[in-house]
């Protein structure tokens, strides 16, 4: 079957889909989005954590056909989608609609290829590396888009809020404790930029 | 710029930034962040197919008959093999003993393994044609246990065994036995005033790394294959894939994708060889990855364990002596298992002083799934029985438990009941003191104005209690743990530094192979570059077999070892840069011939602090590059009969204080503090220190309540493969875990560095244990605890 969606604010047309692949299938093998990430592939661990017209949702447990017109929102377009944000009075979300005119103009940023340097970062993102929370960082797509749609939510989380929130997110190499650093950091930040 | 002229830019001042000491951040960070950092299920090639392993499911049988027809009949079906199509006769292959068929051979011997192997054009293609494979199997008794593995009728797990081990094992279902005789245990037991024992069980972990074993075979225009793969040992696999491909090592090229966590896991073979078969056999790029399920079998498992332990002391408080008997069960393959069985029993009296044992470790051949390496190897095992020994005996003798140990703590000058002196800092009273110090955590903390917070109480949000039957308890414990590959095992590690300059700037590349599983070795190459060579950028090179083995990224070995050999490749290199800025500039400056010269800033400076010469203008038009192997000081084997010898090159301590609530009406604990505090010798990162022991602390925290692989013991089948049945500690489960970081250093190793990632991993789980016998009463001589456990409905 086709699947016509839009991922990261950009029009995608998925063509010889078999109906029982996974969206995560499609955005890792179809599109070339592997930034969501397969650890369990069965809604356990949140590593393909995505927004579905702005809502997280475990990529894995939903069929390709599923997203059928709908907005996905990727780690991959994680930094666009929170600039929009703070340009937009605090909405980016998919169910605010992304305008044609927008989609359009999206292009891929020019970065060095062996660091990353110079690619733009969402707060999150910058705080998840400042306050080492990343190590193998198999985990990492999936705790920033959870971690980035609570603090939408929720600007001044208390600790209790913040594992409530990342509860479905596994990480097995940090212990957790960088990973409520780095979300304790961004949140403080995006205070200050108020 | 005259290369022979004067040195220009000679602006005073110097300081390297991002060397050692520094918490720099990740090289690595920016693209794991973006989703752009390309781990080894992310691998894609054009035209490539997909490969699926078919598995055993059963543990035990013949195999009478294997019919591949059906599957290969499948449009989209491009190859399937089973042993029959291995082309050369090295068909098995392991890390020490070459028992592991590459695919079955007329037998299985546990529940999932890898029986015929499949490619095809989709992930879905591929596993519906391995299930249409059959395989007829007749199934055999199951040996899974100490007693069914060594009862005189018992079924041999491996036939006509030639490994090295079978002339000192008991029985042929004993892959190694490692007794340590030191003193007179039975004359010491004469003065002990108390004497306690203990029979204790480890229940089998899983490393639950989170990418799961995937990689990508390509096979090359010479008739070899490039493999794409997340390893902890690039050499090591090579090594046992090239012989049974039937390719020689220069054809077998390997390159480390990006690796998701290894914890041990990724230290033996998964799907490296049948990549590599699938991809020569039709001749296209093949990339396997595996799902939850199928990773649950596809790699070894932290060993289950039965700890049997005496120990005596007087009545101040002095152990008297220690005998112990520890039967660790290494499944179907031996794996890592003889260096296992040569580390619980070695470090199986802990960090004590004990002058008289009576040791022996020995590790089964059993139906079970195979077990090897995981964080704390071995050394897990006998910590979590040593310290229950140690707080029973405390006990005993109405003493504090800290007290109690510290008073028989090991320091420097210690002697190990291997007779080996312990010849650095052992600060093993002194961390035990600074646990202890810190501050409690409040009680109660769940209660609010609104009532109780149930996410702060056992139970979580399933809203169990509020507050009803919770109780608090305390408990501490200790470890040992070795550092670097032991018993005579040549452990060395390289590097190629290479210098030169880029765009008018020094950079220095470091070209390792060691794989970085998410531990930060690649922050601290750069930082070592930085320190040795004065310089700001630079480059950390891929990781592949084109450089020299870095050894395995195990035994917190990695930092101590290919950190080693990038100093000493840096501290040649920087020989090398000073006699070209003699050569240069040596007529214009006398202390280019007088004085020790540093490279600093960017600089060539003298040790008073005086700038010679700009590192861009000594290495105009010219680079320098060394590759060198680096070695730390050798150590021996352990004797077979008495286990004496001086067979470990550096320990690592470290100290846990757990504060626990526990609802005894449910049995659920919430571990509300895990406080560590940890010698790491010098903190080369200190915030990638930290990153180590937290996460190491929560895998101890983890088999403490909650992680086991359940094997039924009628059949030998794995019955919880999944995140839904396996249970890995979240971030609501997970305490807060409070950090002292103690810098002593050890002269033998570079910069007086430590190794620091498994230490944690010891001392967690028993503290979690004594705090919840503190809290219940309970005597809790397994682990994990379970519900049931607590509320002796077990």
């Amino acid at each position: 079957m086709r699947v016509n969606f839009t991922v990261n604010g950009r029009p995608q047309e998925a063509d010889d889909v078999w109906e029982g692949e996974s969206l995560l299938y499609v955005l890792r093998e179809r599109l070339g989005l592997p930034g969501s990430k397969n650890a369990c592939e069965q809604g356990e661990c949140g590593s393909c954590t995505v927004r579905l017209d702005g809502v997280p949702v475990c990529a894995c447990l939903v069929a390709a056909g599923q997203v059928e017109g709908r907005e996905v929102v990727t780690v991959e377009g994680l930094a666009d989608y929170a600039k929009q944000r703070a340009e937009h009075g605090g909405c980016a979300s998919g169910a605010c609609g992304t305008s044609v005119d927008e989609a359009q103009r999206w292009q891929a940023r020019g970065q060095d290829s062996q660091t990353g340097e110079g690619t733009e970062l969402s707060p999150i993102q910058q705080a998840f590396i400042d306050a080492g929370a990343v190590q193998c960082g198999f985990c990492t797509p999936g705790l920033l888009v959870a971690a980035d749609e609570m603090l939408e939510r929720n600007p001044n989380p208390s600790d209790a809020d913040i594992r409530e929130a990342l509860s479905g997110n596994l990480c097995r190499c940090t212990g957790y404790e960088k990973i409520m650093d780095a979300v304790r950091l961004a949140a403080a930040r995006q205070g200050e930029a108020v | 710029m005259p290369t022979n002229g004067a040195p220009t830019k000679l602006t005073q001042g110097y300081r390297t930034k991002g060397g050692i000491g520094e918490s720099t951040l990740r090289p690595d960070g920016t693209l794991k962040v973006t989703g752009e950092f390309a781990y080894s299920s992310d691998m894609w090639h054009e035209d490539m197919l997909w490969g699926q392993i078919l598995r055993s499911t059963v543990a035990h049988a013949e195999i009478v008959s294997i019919d591949t027809s059906e599957a290969l009949a499948m449009p989209g079906v491009y190859a399937v093999m089973t042993y029959d199509d291995l082309p050369t006769d090295v068909k098995n292959y392991g890390l020490e003993i070459q028992d592991t068929p590459v695919l079955a051979h007329g037998k299985v011997r546990h529940h999932g393994e890898p029986v015929a192997i499949v490619a095809a054009d989709h992930p879905e293609t591929a596993r519906r044609a391995a299930a249409k494979i059959k395989v007829d199997y007749r199934e055999l008794p199951v040996i899974t246990d100490e007693k069914s593995a060594t009862a005189p009728d018992a079924i041999l797990v491996h036939e006509n065994r030639d490994d090295h081990h079978i002339g000192h094992v008991p029985h042929p279902n004993i892959v190694h036995r490692q007794p340590i005789i030191r003193g007179n245990v039975e004359e010491a037991r004469k003065r002990a005033d108390v004497i306690v024992q203990g029979e204790y069980t480890f229940g089998m972990q899983d490393q639950a790394f989170l990418g799961p074993e995937s990689g990508l075979a390509v096979p090359e225009e010479d008739g070899g294959v490039h493999l794409y793969i997340a390893t902890q040992w690039l050499h090591s696999d090579l090594r046992q894939i090239a012989p049974v491909l039937g390719l020689p090592e220069e054809k077998v090229r390997m390159t480390l994708a990006g690796v998701g966590g290894a914890f041990g896991g990724r230290e033996d073979l998964s799907m490296q060889i049948h990549a590599c078969l699938l991809a020569m056999r039709t001749g296209k790029p093949v990339k396997i990855v595996y799902n939850r399920f199928e990773s649950f079998f596809g790699h070894v498992h932290r060993h289950p364990a039965k700890l049997y332990y005496e120990h005596g002391a007087t009545k101040d408080g002095k152990i008297t002596h220690m005998k112990c008997r520890i039967v660790l069960d290494g499944g179907a393959y031996a794996s890592a298992s003889p260096a296992v069985v040569g580390n619980a029993s070695s470090l199986s009296v802990g960090p004590y002083v004990i002058d008289d044992v009576d040791i022996e470790a020995v590790a089964l051949y059993t139906n079970n799934p195979p077990c090897g390496a995981m964080r704390g190897f071995g050394a897990v095992q006998a910590c979590f029985a040593y310290e229950a020994q140690m707080d029973k005996l405390a006990k005993k003798l109405g003493m504090d438990p800290v007290e109690f140990r510290q008073l028989n703590a090991m320091e420097q000058g210690t002697i190990m009941p291997t007779g080996q002196p312990v010849d650095s800092p052992a600060p093993v009273a002194e961390l035990l003191r600074r646990v202890k110090a810190m501050p409690l955590p409040p009680e109660r903390q769940w209660e609010s104005s609104e009532g109780a917070d149930v996410r702060q109480l056992p139970g979580g949000l399933s809203n169990t209690t509020h507050g009803e039957g919770v109780v608090r308890g305390i408990g501490y414990a200790v470890g040992i743990k070795n550092v670097g590959f032991s018993e005579g095992f040549d452990d060395y590690s390289t590097a190629k530094v290479r210098m030169e300059v880029i765009g008018g700037e020094p950079v220095a590349t470091v070209h390792t192979a060691m794989a970085e599983v998410g531990q930060g070795g690649v922050t601290v190459h750069a930082q070592i570059a930085r320190t040795e060579l004065g310089v700001t950028q630079v480059t950390i090179h891929p990781a592949d077999t084109q450089v020299g083995s870095a050894g395995s990224t195990s035994a917190s070995r990695q930092t101590y070892v290919t950190g080693g050999a990038v100093k000493n490749a840096c501290e040649l290199v920087r020989e090398k840069v000073l006699e070209i800025g003699r050569r240069k500039f040596g007529s214009y400056h006398p202390a280019w011939a007088t004085a020790e010269l540093l490279l600093e800033g960017g600089k060539v400076v003298t040790d008073g602090g005086e700038v010679l010469a700009d590192l861009a203008d000594v290495l105009e038009g010219e680079a320098v590059e060394v590759e060198e192997e680096w070695r730390h000081r050798p150590t021996e084997p352990f004797d077979l009969r008495t286990g004496q010898g001086n067979g470990h090159v550096q320990y690592s301590f470290a100290a846990h204080r757990a504060v626990v609530e526990v609802d005894t009406e449910l049995g659920l604990v919430k571990v509300i503090e895990l406080a560590c505090a940890q010698d790491v010798g010098k903190a080369l990162n200190p915030l990638s220190v930290l990153g180590q022991i937290q996460g190491g602390t929560l895998q101890g925290m983890g088999v403490a309540v909650m992680e086991e692989i359940v094997v039924d013991p009628k059949t030998a089948k794995v019955r919880n493969p999944s995140f839904t049945d396996y249970l890995l500690p979240t971030i609501l489960d997970t305490p807060i875990i409070p950090v002292d970081v103690l810098e002593l250093a050890d002269d033998h190793a570079p910069y007086g560095l430590r190794g620091i990632g498994e230490a944690p991993t010891l001392s967690s789980t028993p503290a979690v244990l004594a705090a919840i016998r503190n809290a219940t009463g309970l005597e809790l001589n397994r682990t994990p605890v379970r519900p049931e456990h607590l509320t002796g409905t077990a």
